[in-house]
């Protein structure tokens, strides 16, 4: 009881002080935690995407399609067990704020690869049944208020006009990571109305996806799909899906590794503010210290102090700043939107944050405490006069 | 020495003491012998710089010598480890101080208990022993006082409270008086006098004032680190 009672007392003593520091902590690790859940939510996507799918595109680029006819000729590779296809549409939907992705899709076959989006019957054969119709994710739904019925009007940058589509399903995720953020149509109407329209060949497609029968297979299967079109004019590039998604997430690995370095920036910064601190507030107790020294009390006891009350002040302010991350999550998810899907603290970021907060205690403490228990008494008492 | 001869309580034999600094050597203490019986009331004077501080911490177990022995109850607290030490200050000696010293965070009767944190005693005989020593210092009254709320002579008088709480062989005081004015400073002096009297307290003080030598029953002059008279 009497050395909680001493330290909190201590703590409240420069109660001016003692809040800015907090606050200074609070901010640091709030901020830490949600450029974590940043970084975290960035990873998601690729995590959760199958392995038991594969991605075909260009061998050069992204940017090349690819004909439509490989798909026959990619069915026939053994292991693989189905296959659809998916072209990039870049639509605005009112004004270019309201970003969100847009694949014109093989229908069923597609679907059917992705069992994650979960779709009722009566709206998958709307789907189906309509040339015109389009399913949105249900967060993407959400956000614009969107119904089933509903008309969604995209108007087109790559393939220019607008575009309207009809609304005939909202997918839920099978899990919390599931991405519901997308919005699918009919790769059909997409194709022929390009044809007719603009008078382009057609029959091209940015990415087949293919589901293989066994995950292991995926390294030769990949090899077998590539060297069926070797030395083609589109020669192909086969990986499995989350590898597919983890080189969209390479493009932006610098980012993330600054993302990443700011979060430990901040925490380094806190910590020589606090350091500083507690530096300060231990020298002016020289005094007090080196009386208790004087009254028996040992080094480590005038050490402990010092180790407590900072980790104290530290967690203090590491746990308003977990508190505070789940609003300020909140606000950036609101803002930001559907870009990034599963922008949640974890369990692990929380963890993380509270490893940060003593860490700052711990770190800021060590020095002064050092050095307090280090003093000699008589140079302690002499520090008064 | 006849065998039946009282043993000194504080017995101190050529005790020097000197800091180094670079290539030169400060003396401050030089080939010293004194003893302190118990019971005694002893006033330690002298020039400013002379010493007496020095004196003090040494004997109070708070520095060590650069040369000779210090028994105080027969243990050679000079050769005893600092964590020995410490443990043996917290047993045997009670500090008051000129400028109190007190825990500013604590209350009056937090700072007379906080050398009985050190003790396994528990909290009701904490308590009793506390209020007992709150009551012989006459700051009863003030015991949920802190120190900021409290005079120099009160506070003072917590710190000879403070002192006398874990009722030590010997209780040191380096210019006890030294920030009090003249009424405040006889209080003190005849509580201290008083702890001598009536409890028989072996009582070494600092002092630069003729009027506070003069309740002690022994003096001694210091002069440049040599015992004079
Ligand atoms: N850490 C130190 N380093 C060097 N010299 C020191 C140190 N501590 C004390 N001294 C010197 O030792 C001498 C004695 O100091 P001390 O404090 O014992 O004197 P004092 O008799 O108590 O004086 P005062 O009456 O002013 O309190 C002084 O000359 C002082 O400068
Ligand atoms: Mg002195």
């Amino acid at each position: 009881m009497f050395i909680p009672l001493l330290v909190l007392r201590n703590a409240l003593r420069h109660k001016l002080r003692t809040a800015l520091t907090v606050l200074g902590i609070v901010v640091a690790i709030a901020a830490f935690g949600l450029l974590r859940t940043l970084v975290d939510a960035w990873y998601a996507g690729a995590n959760a995407s199958s392995s038991a799918r594969l991605v075909t595109r260009s061998a050069v680029s992204l940017v090349f399609p690819l004909p439509l006819s490989y798909a026959q000729k990619i069915r026939q590779v053994s292991g693989i067990t189905n296959v659809g296809w998916a072209n990039w549409f870049g639509g605005v939907y009112i004004n270019e704020r309201n970003f969100f992705p847009q694949f014109a899709i093989s229908g069923a076959s597609y679907l059917d690869l992705y069992p994650e989006f979960v779709l009722s019957d009566a709206e998958r054969k709307a789907f189906l049944a309509d040339r015109t119709g389009a399913i949105a994710g249900r967060k993407l739904a959400d956000k614009f208020g969107w119904k089933v019925g509903d008309q969604v009007p995209l108007r087109g940058t790559i393939y220019p006009g607008t575009w309207t589509f009809n609304l005939r399903g909202i997918y839920d995720g099978a899990e919390p990571a599931t991405d519901t953020s997308t919005f699918f149509f009919h790769y059909d109407y997409l194709n022929e109305t390009v044809k007719q329209r603009y008078g382009r060949p057609g029959d091209n497609t940015g990415v087949f996806v293919e589901s293989i029968a066994n995950p292991e297979d995926a390294a030769g299967i990949s090899q077998a799909i590539d060297a069926t079109f070797k030395n083609s004019l589109a020669e192909t590039l086969t990986e499995t899906e989350k590898a597919f998604q983890l080189g969209f997430v390479a493009m932006s690995e610098a980012i993330l590794g600054a993302i990443q370095a700011v979060s430990y920036v901040v925490i380094v910064i806190i910590m020589a503010v606090m350091a500083n601190t507690m530096a300060m507030t231990a020298r002016e107790r020289y005094t007090e210290y080196a009386t208790l020294k004087a009254l028996g009390f040992g080094n480590s006891f005038v050490a402990l102090l010092i180790f407590l009350e900072s980790v104290g002040i530290a967690i203090t302010g590491g746990l308003l700043g977990i508190a505070l991350t789940f609003p300020l999550a909140q606000v950036f998810v609101d803002t930001i939107g559907s870009l990034l899907s599963g922008f949640r603290v974890s369990q692990q970021t929380m963890a993380m944050q509270l490893a940060a907060a003593v860490v700052i205690g711990v770190a800021a403490a060590a020095v002064p405490a050092w050095r307090a228990a280090r003093v000699r008494i008589v140079d302690g008492l002499r520090a008064i006069g | 020495m006849r065998p039946n001869e009282r043993q000194p309580l504080v017995a101190i034999h050529g005790l020097s003491k000197y800091y180094v600094r670079g290539d030169q050597v400060i003396p401050v203490l030089l080939d010293l012998d004194l003893d302190v019986f118990e019971g005694e009331y002893v006033a330690l004077m002298g020039p400013s710089g002379s010493g007496k501080s020095t004196l003090l911490n040494l004997i109070a177990g708070i520095d060590k010598p650069s040369a000779g022995e210090i028994r105080v109850g027969g243990v050679d607290i000079a050769s005893l480890s600092d964590s020995d030490l410490a443990l043996w200050r917290s047993m045997h000696v009670g500090f008051i101080f000129q400028f109190y010293n007190l825990m500013p965070v604590l209350t009056a009767f937090g700072n007379v208990e906080l050398p009985l944190q050190l003790t396994g005693l528990s909290r009701a005989e904490r308590r009793e022993r506390v209020e007992t020593a709150l009551e012989l210092v006459g700051l009863t009254d003030r015991a949920t006082h802190l120190p900021n709320e409290l005079s120099g002579g009160q506070q003072q008088r917590v710190a000879i409270a403070r002192a006398l709480i874990t009722d030590p062989t010997l209780i040191v005081a380096d210019e006890p008086t030294g920030d009090l004015d003249r009424v405040t400073a006889q209080e003190i002096l005849g509580l201290l006098a008083r702890l001598n009297d009536e409890l028989g307290k072996t009582i070494i003080m600092v002092t630069h004032d003729p009027k506070a030598a003069e309740k002690a029953r022994r003096l001694i002059h210091l002069e440049k680190g040599v015992l004079v008279g």
